[in-house]
């Protein structure tokens, strides 16, 4: 299990780095989401893989880290209010430029522009 | 006490001519004196104590962790040091009332001075090293604003900008070394750092302990190389020059070797390096000296070698020596200072300082001239005048020197040649102003002498030179006694200072000297002719030079690494991450640990595959949009089965309510971007943007996996134990949030709410192109509010409202809380939107979002802040039990009041975000709102 979620982890990862390498606005936002997946998971699973024992005390014998939990639950929060952030200013920017390159301008145009 | 007022009394004077200002020059300047005199008048109280051999001392704790005390001393040699800052600065005060000219602010310039004199203060009356540190880097800072008091003019700032870059840097070398001597010591205190000497000098750290604290004492002493910042600094105001960069700022190098003199000299090193350094400065700028034109650029190159002078007796090393140098250090003040503030006054009458004008001065101004020439003699070193008896005891000491050995005679020799020089340039100052012929082009014609207040801080200076010339035994004898053997450490040897020693060598020496210097002096037109053709080297362009030289290495640097482009950042970004994750983990013997891994089953497998194909898929096929945000919410989904699957109750909930709105966002944000992305990526870009994503992605998997695997121990058994008999709950997470960690909850719905009210304001105003197709060329629907859909989530929405509620009263003690509550409520207000139009939303609902995060935040802080009522921290929570009729036994913790500003917070934040958003849509999407008449509304 513990090789399982590592690999996920790492695909999660991968994947929403590779898209916000991109260089249109959306799809660095999605691979933002995708990357905050992979980082919340990563930090959940720092109190270790315990199945059916949520720190609910009176349910069971014992409980798995609640800590993390704590974390992760206002960072699942926080990061909907920055990816909301991001995309407004995403939509901001197009409005504000005419594109939505990242840069400013598409790569073409800014070849162009300094020639 | 005393001592601290003594040193803090200027920074009132600094306030006080500020505000007198505006009641005209007189009252400005008498008020700006008050502080000073009160300083020297406490100064002077302690006087008679000090010359007995007490030191006083004043001690207060500041910050003891980082050994730095605010304790001050006065001993001897702080005691003359103090009197000549108080002293000059108040005759500096006096004379700069009359020679700024009325276009210039002077109640600026004098709380300038008097921030410099508190620095002053604070350096020699210090008592430990890094506070007299602090001192030290204020007087660079107060000498930068000084010297660029005359802002508009380009020499200024840039003799301002040279002589902090100088005096800066060799601050930051002073600031080594003194670490480096509290390292060695155990302590910053001085009187430990003086005791220990032997242990300083025996230790290992020794050079480049010293060597640290002499670029400090050189930069500031404006010691060769370091020089050339000093005759730069003359672009001050005179009165600036007269007090800084002669009597007291420049001195701060030469009472820094003072003052440690007992911890870092007596060493070969000490001698060769102290003593060579101010030997070249001496005669260096000496001979420079007697080649400037200007006035103040020969004052400026004479202080520079008499500094130098000063420096070499300190390196000589003999307990004498160490007396002549602190018995020069009065003297020089008190000649330079007068003679820069007459120059001030030929410039201030004649409007030019350059020679080859001013010429036959003498008809016009003889009562100045008198006294220039007197200072100037003093300067030269003639006989009956203070700078004679200083010299005398030079030459002397410069005769016997145990280190030279074979080549005991280059000193005296040289000291010969630089004295040699010295009355070739005070002849020079005295011949070519005042003699000469007759002034040439005068700006102002003909000059005439000064007011009377102009001349008396000038007259007061060149009396003492007189008195101390003629009789040193009953004027400076005391004072260089106690300063002298406070440099020492010990009382000084018994010595007289007297005119008359006899015939010897060190007359001789004098003699050569004058008659050398006059003799050199008339073959001036040579000489000058022959320096015009050799030495012309402007040491402000080299400086400029190399600075603009720094700022392109800089410049280029930056264009390297800052092209401008996000992509590139990001990138470099993730390759950074990647190196220090890299060299973290590296160490790592064992890739797997000790714990024990828990089995796979097939429903976790089939999460996990859909999980890798959505993400994989996403990346895919990125270039359709709206398909990525599809798979991309089948990711999100996985993680919340995830989460459930591992015992995260709370945050499973959370993730997919979360999971809905964000999709929503990102769906009503895609209906203004293009929803295709170009294809713009060459095959280079996507192979390294898949092995930089690649390699991260294994990395952080790596890590994922060594962690999991070995065993850990956490703080979380606190928070178990405590959750139900200290926070009154059983769902432990809720309890972390709104109870243990009540202050990180509140910071964080703080940014919630200031995120949405960031993205309401981004929104404000803004004009997005309208798309009146999707992707594939298909016209948006006819009909965006389908009735089926808005009968529905009208039904829905006060079931899910309780829903929301149910969620909210169990989440103390079941999964649920604050959080996932407002979410719910979030999510059912947007089925109503999407469903039924933000117009028709905005008529029945009529909040305004921004009010509601806000009281949202406010009753979450006015629930902390009530504790205080009952006397107890900050975010204190109490509960107790209440019987409810129906439910039963029901349990009521004021967390819940707490809960409840994070659930309005969510709520409020969310819907800002979203029904902004909507409206926006709505605005461009529909032709303007009309009312029944058909008027625009």
């Amino acid at each position: 299990m513990e090789l399982l979620i590592s690999i996920m982890i790492a695909v999660m990862t991968a994947c929403g780095i590779y898209l916000m390498l991109r260089g249109r606005t959306f799809p660095v936002i999605v691979g933002l989401t995708l990357f905050t997946y992979a980082v919340n998971l990563f930090i959940f699973v720092m109190g270790r893989l315990k199945a059916g024992a949520p720190p609910i005390i009176g349910t069971g014998e014992s409980y798995t880290d609640p800590l993390p939990q704590a974390l992760v639950l206002t960072a699942i929060v926080i990061s909907f209010a920055m990816t909301a952030f991001v995309l407004v200013l995403a939509l901001r920017a197009r409005a504000e430029l005419g594109n939505d390159h990242v840069d400013g301008a598409p790569v073409n145009e800014r070849e162009d522009s300094r020639i | 006490m005393t001592l601290l007022l003594i040193v803090l009394l200027p920074l009132f004077g600094a306030l006080v001519p500020l505000a007198t200002e505006r009641y005209g020059r007189n009252i400005c300047a008498w008020s700006a004196c008050i502080a000073p005199l009160i300083s020297l008048g406490l100064l002077i109280s302690h006087l008679p104590r000090v010359l007995a051999g007490e030191t006083l001392r004043y001690h207060r704790e500041w910050l003891p962790s980082l050994g730095l005390d605010l304790s001050l001393r006065l001993d001897g040699l702080g005691l003359m040091f103090a009197l000549l800052i108080t002293g000059i600065g108040l005759l500096v005060l006096l004379y700069a009332r009359y020679y700024l000219s009325s276009k210039d602010s002077l109640g600026k310039l004098y709380a300038l001075l008097q921030i410099f004199m508190l620095a002053m203060l604070g350096i020699v009356l210090s008592d430990n090293i890094l506070l007299m540190l602090v001192f030290w880097e204020l007087t660079s800072l107060s000498s930068f604003l000084l010297i660029g008091y005359w802002s508009h003019q380009s020499a200024a700032r840039k003799g301002a900008r040279m002589a902090l870059a100088i005096t800066g840097a060799g601050g930051l070398c002073l600031l080594a070394g003194a670490l480096l001597l509290g390292h060695i010591v155990g302590s910053f205190n001085l009187g430990d750092i003086l005791a220990a000497g032997d242990q300083i000098r025996a230790h290992s750290l020794y050079p480049i302990t010293l060597i640290l604290v002499l670029l400090g004492a050189f930069t500031k002493s404006a010691q060769f190389p370091f020089h050339f910042w000093l005759p730069h600094a003359m672009s001050a105001p005179t009165p600036v020059s007269a007090y800084l960069h002669s009597a007291t700022m420049v001195k701060a190098g030469v009472f820094l070797l003072a003052r440690l003199y007992p911890a870092l000299a007596g060493t070969e090193m000490w001698f060769f390096l102290v003593s060579f350094t101010g030997l070249a400065t001496m005669v260096y700028a000496a001979y420079t000296a007697l080649f400037k034109h200007d006035l103040k650029g020969l004052l400026a190159y004479s202080t520079i070698s008499h500094l130098g002078l000063i420096t070499l007796l300190f390196g000589f090393s003999t307990e004498l020596a160490a007396a002549a140098a602190v018995f020069h250090i009065i003297n020089h003040a008190t000649f330079k200072a007068s003679l820069f503030m007459a120059a001030g006054i030929i410039d201030h009458e004649t409007g030019t300082r350059d020679m080859r004008k001013l010429n036959g001065l003498w008809k016009y101004m003889p009562y100045t001239a008198l006294l220039a020439m007197v200072a100037s003699a003093a300067m030269a070193g003639v006989p009956l005048l203070n700078g004679f008896l200083s010299k005398e005891m030079f030459f002397a000491e410069s005769l016997h020197l145990e280190y030279m050995g074979a080549w005991g005679w280059v000193m005296p020799v040289l000291a010969t040649l630089g004295a040699l020089f010295s009355v070739a340039y005070s002849w020079r100052f005295i011949h070519d102003v005042f003699f000469n012929g007759e002034p040439v082009d005068l700006p102002k014609y003909p000059p005439h002498e000064p007011p009377r207040f102009m001349k008396v801080p000038v007259e007061m200076l060149v009396v003492l030179c007189l008195l101390v010339g003629i009789f040193p035994h009953f004027t400076v004898e005391p004072f260089m006694h106690a300063a002298a053997s406070a440099v020492l450490g010990h009382e000084m040897p018994e010595y007289h200072l007297a005119l008359w020693h006899g015939f010897n060598l060190p007359l001789l020496m004098s003699g050569i000297a004058l008659a050398g210097g006059l003799l050199l002096y008339s073959q001036r037109k040579g000489l000058f002719a022959f320096y015009e053709r050799k030495f012309r080297s402007d040491e402000k362009l080299v400086f400029e030079a190399r600075v603009q030289r720094s700022v392109r290495l800089a410049q280029w640097v930056t264009d390297r690494l800052e092209n401008g482009s996000l992509q590139r950042y990001m990138a470099l970004f993730v390759g950074s991450a990647l190196v220090v994750g890299t060299v973290g983990m590296w160490p790592l013997a064992e890739w797997t640990g000790s714990r024990a891994l828990t089995p796979v089953d097939p429903v976790s497998l089939i999460a996990a595959g859909l999980l890798i194909v959505g993400s994989f898929g996403t990346v895919l096929i990125h270039h359709n949009r709206f398909a990525a945000l599809l798979l991309l919410s089948v990711v999100g989904l996985v993680v919340s089965l995830t989460f459930i699957r591992f015992s995260a109750p709370d945050l499973a909930l959370t993730q997919i309510s979360v999971e809905a709105v964000t999709i929503v966002l990102l769906m009503l944000a895609l209906y203004f971007l293009p929803q295709l992305t170009p294809n713009e990526s060459g095959p280079k870009r996507v192979v390294r943007d898949v092995a930089l994503s690649g390699a991260a992605g294994a990395g952080v998997g790596l890590l994922c996996w060594t962690v999991l695997t070995r065993p850990f121990t956490s703080i979380s058994d606190y928070f178990l134990e405590n959750s139900v008999s200290g926070g009154g709950g059983s769902n432990v997470v809720n309890v972390i949030l709104v109870d243990f960690r009540g202050f990180d909850t509140l910071g964080e719905i703080t940014v919630l709410a200031l995120a949405a009210v960031g993205i309401y304001a981004m929104l404000h105003g803004l004009k997005l192109p309208l798309p009146n197709a999707d992707g594939e060329g298909r016209r948006w629907a006819q009909d965006p509010h389908p009735p089926i859909l808005s009968v529905m989530t009208r039904i829905l929405l006060p079931l899910a409202i309780m829903v929301s509620l149910y969620i909210f009263l169990r989440g103390h003690n079941m999964p649920g809380g604050g959080f996932i509550a407002g979410l719910i409520t979030s999510v059912a207000l947007i089925l109503q939107y999407i469903s039924t139009g933000t117009e028709w939303m905005q008529q029945r609902l009529r909040w305004n979002y921004r009010k509601v995060a806000a009281s949202g935040v406010m009753i979450a802080t006015l629930t902390g802040l009530a504790s205080w009522l009952f006397g107890y921290p900050f975010l204190t929570s109490t509960f107790t039990h209440v019987h409810w009729p129906v439910v039963g036994d029901f349990e009521l913790a004021s967390a819940m009041a707490f809960d409840v500003g994070v659930y309005v917070t969510v709520v409020g934040a969310t819907m800002l975000i979203l029904a902004h958003l909507g409206r926006l849509a709505q605005s461009t999407h529909e032709p303007p709102a009309t009312n029944e008449k058909g008027e625009k509304i």
